[in-house]
């Protein structure tokens, strides 16, 4: 099992100025997939206790970035450090091993298996010894269904197979079990995507607690409204290249919604959708303007509707 | 409401989750109303079936197909299939043999030579499968013609026949054949060594899948093993230990052809692999991997000792018993196919 040391000073001896060692840093990271190059000089920091946004459109690179940092792929070129020290996984264990636990956009999980067994997957807690050594079963259902509670999924049965959970429970699983193994980095690929209003707003009120206990979190997501909501930090990719890389005290999320879109190919779709409105041909889904449309289009690329998430109503 | 207030409540929607819908989860279930519906059939048609000698034959059939059933059931719970199993165990009898008679050893030398043979090509299928990626199907279809090959070709060429020289009368014989040919009368029951074998194996391989780290690897290896290889479980080493354990039951098998019949035809086990194949899905594991039980595949090599001898017993003709067994195949897929549709029900 991974143990929490995150709030570790760091085992090497730098500068042990007024800024500590970020958990992950890359710097200028670069991966091509035979001749794709899905990703190119890429630099990104993540601190404890912060959450750091990586933006972009589809097929921007996201998923492969996130993937270098699980340990899923490795680098092929630019430098990847944990608190300072120099890395290169070569298998996503390793990755896990010090402390970066990661939640995949194509989640992983086994869909035939039971939610508990799922949720404890490749560190399964054991009692006895030797040919004795067996899974702790009891308590492996008991966790499982209390640190899903915690989360607010209450579900009616920790054995059913995880394949007939909804996608969005199925999320909260995989974040759950990502939290519960005491990561000190938490990677979230697109978590809210599949995700109801509701939802979003519970997983990014977990996503927020977890900062809070001091983890450092990377959120990948397409929607500026969520990342600027809880980030701190924000990295914007496209096509494979950083294209801004900004704090939150530098940026509006107006100016972040702009840049995402890049700017004068907004105000063209701005342009388009003032025109066919007023042809009355098509109810655009105004991603300009910050307030959510009556209606969303129905076929808005984003399936989450710009709610407030902070819904005082569902308090964890 | 803090959500934890819930958890001593209970939960109003586990009602419905009743005792019939759990047991329609269990993956051995369709094996297990079929094996009653085999019962009852040749306990109507065949006379002599309900007898207790037969029964001891009938369990004799299925402990011979059941040893090997159990592992390659495992085997396609991780997702994969040996092909080579029906011959590999030949080989690991024929290494035994071959062995003790050449060397002119202890034949508890040669069954020891023989499990680092055995193993040993069960390591190889593991990892040429997990090296080359290439699906198992045609790697074990390889390692089967290779072993055929081999089997008779090496016979012909170091005893001058077919068939391997007798190792009755030399030492450690006697030994051997006690722990793996030995048979006992129990009343008019003659029980045969090998249903220890069998029953112990389904045990403690249900054991390792429920119970075990080893068993939750199976599972997510076949299931998924994209996801089990992001999530840490070491999915090469699984696939390798589990075409390891395939390759420790033909051992077993092996050395009870060998002591029970005191010489090996080197042509013998071809077309076996199914048997062991058709035992393990009728007894519920998926062909796709990721679902199943050793349970299960002790139930469909019952079915096939029931049906195998109870046609002899019918004194029909024993071409039915290839018909017979088709159609429990077939009905047995249906089944699953079904079962898999509702697990994954919401996906
Ligand atoms: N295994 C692979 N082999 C070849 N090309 C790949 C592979 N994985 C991704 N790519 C390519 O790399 C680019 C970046 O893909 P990536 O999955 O990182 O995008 P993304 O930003 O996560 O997109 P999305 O928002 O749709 O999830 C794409 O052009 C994709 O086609
Ligand atoms: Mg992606």
């Amino acid at each position: 099992m991974i143990t929490v040391d995150g709030n570790d000073a760091s085992g090497t001896p730098g500068p042990s100025g007024d800024t500590p060692d970020p958990l992950v840093a890359l710097t200028g990271v670069s991966k091509s997939y035979g001749n794709v190059r899905a990703l190119r000089d890429v630099s990104l920091e993540v601190h404890a206790g912060e959450i750091t946004c990586v933006l972009g459109d589809n097929g921007a690179g996201k998923s492969t970035l996130i993937k270098i940092i699980a340990g899923l792929h490795p680098h092929d070129a630019g430098g990847y450090t944990i608190e300072g020290e120099q890395v290169r996984h070569s298998s996503p264990r390793q990755a896990l091993d010090r402390g970066i636990a990661t939640v995949y956009q194509d989640l992983a999980v086994v869909p035939l298996m039971p939610v508990w067994r799922n949720f404890f997957l490749g560190s399964e807690p054991t009692r006895g010894r030797g040919p004795l050594r067996r899974l702790d079963v009891a308590q492996m259902r008991a966790t499982t269904h209390q640190a899903l509670l915690r989360m607010g999924i209450d579900l009616r049965d920790v054995d059913q197979a995880i394949g007939t959970l909804s996608g969005g429970e199925r999320q909260c699983v995989a974040i759950a079990r990502a939290v519960h193994f005491g990561a000190k980095v938490l990677v979230l690929d697109e978590p809210t995507a599949a995700l109801g209003v509701k939802q979003s707003g519970m997983v990014l009120k977990y996503v927020a607690a977890a900062r809070d206990a001091g983890l450092g979190v990377v959120l990948i997501t397409h929607n500026p409204h969520h990342a600027y909501l809880v980030g701190d930090r924000f990295v914007l990719l496209k096509r494979g290249a950083m294209s801004g890389s900004h704090l939150k005290e530098d940026i509006t999320l107006d100016g972040l919604t702009r840049e995402m879109a890049g700017g004068s190919e907004l105000d063209e779709l701005t342009h388009e959708l003032s025109r066919s409105r007023k042809t009355g041909t098509m109810d655009g889904d105004a991603a300009t303007s910050d307030a959510a449309p009556a209606t969303p289009a129905p076929a808005a690329p984003e399936p989450t509707p710009h709610a407030d998430p902070a819904d005082p109503e569902t308090t964890a | 409401m803090s959500a934890l207030d819930v958890i001593g409540t209970g939960d109003e929607r586990l009602a419905p989750r009743s005792v019939a819908r759990r047991l329609l989860g269990r993956p051995e279930l369709g094996a297990v109303v079929g094996a009653a519906a085999v019962f009852l059939f040749f306990s109507v048609v065949a006379d002599s079936f309900l007898r207790a000698s037969s029964m001891g034959t009938v369990l004799y059939a299925s402990s011979t197909i059941g040893i090997m059933a159990v592992p390659v059931a495992l085997l396609m719970i991780g997702g994969e299939f040996d092909l080579s199993a029906g011959v590999m165990v030949t080989s690991s009898a024929l290494v035994s043999s071959m062995f003790s008679f050449q060397m002119t050893a202890n034949t508890w030398v040669g069954v020891g030579v023989s499990l680092l043979v055995t193993l040993a090509l069960g390591a190889f299928n593991g990892i040429m499968l997990v090296r080359t990626k290439l699906p198992s199907f045609i790697i074990t279809l390889g390692t089967f013609l290779m072993l055929t090959g081999l089997n008779l070709g090496l016979t012909k060429l170091i005893s001058g026949t077919v068939a391997t020289k007798s190792i009755s009368d030399m030492q450690g014989f006697p030994t051997c054949r006690d722990l793996f040919a030995s048979h006992w009368t129990v009343g008019s029951v003659d029980l045969q060594v090998t249903i220890l074998w069998w029953l112990g194996l389904v045990v403690v391989a249900t054991w390792v899948l429920l119970r075990t780290r080893a068993g939750n690897w199976i599972f997510a290896a076949g299931g998924n093993a994209d996801a089990a290889r992001a999530v840490g479980v070491p999915v090469a080493r699984t696939k390798v230990g589990l075409y390891m354990a395939v390759a420790f039951c033909a051992w077993i098998s092996g050395q009870h052809l060998l002591f029970s019949f005191d010489v090996v035809q080197s042509g013998e086990g071809v077309g076996n692999e199914f048997l062991y194949i058709i035992a393990a899905v009728i007894g519920g594991c998926l062909m796709t991997g990721g679902y199943g039980s050793a349970i299960g595949s002790a139930v469909g090599a019952f079915i096939f000792g029931m049906a195998s001898k109870g046609i002899v017993y019918a004194q029909w003709n024993p071409d039915w018993f290839q018909f017979f067994l088709g159609a429990m195949l077939l009905l047995a897929t249906l089944l699953n196919a079904w079962v898999r549709k509702r697990a994954e029900a919401s996906k």
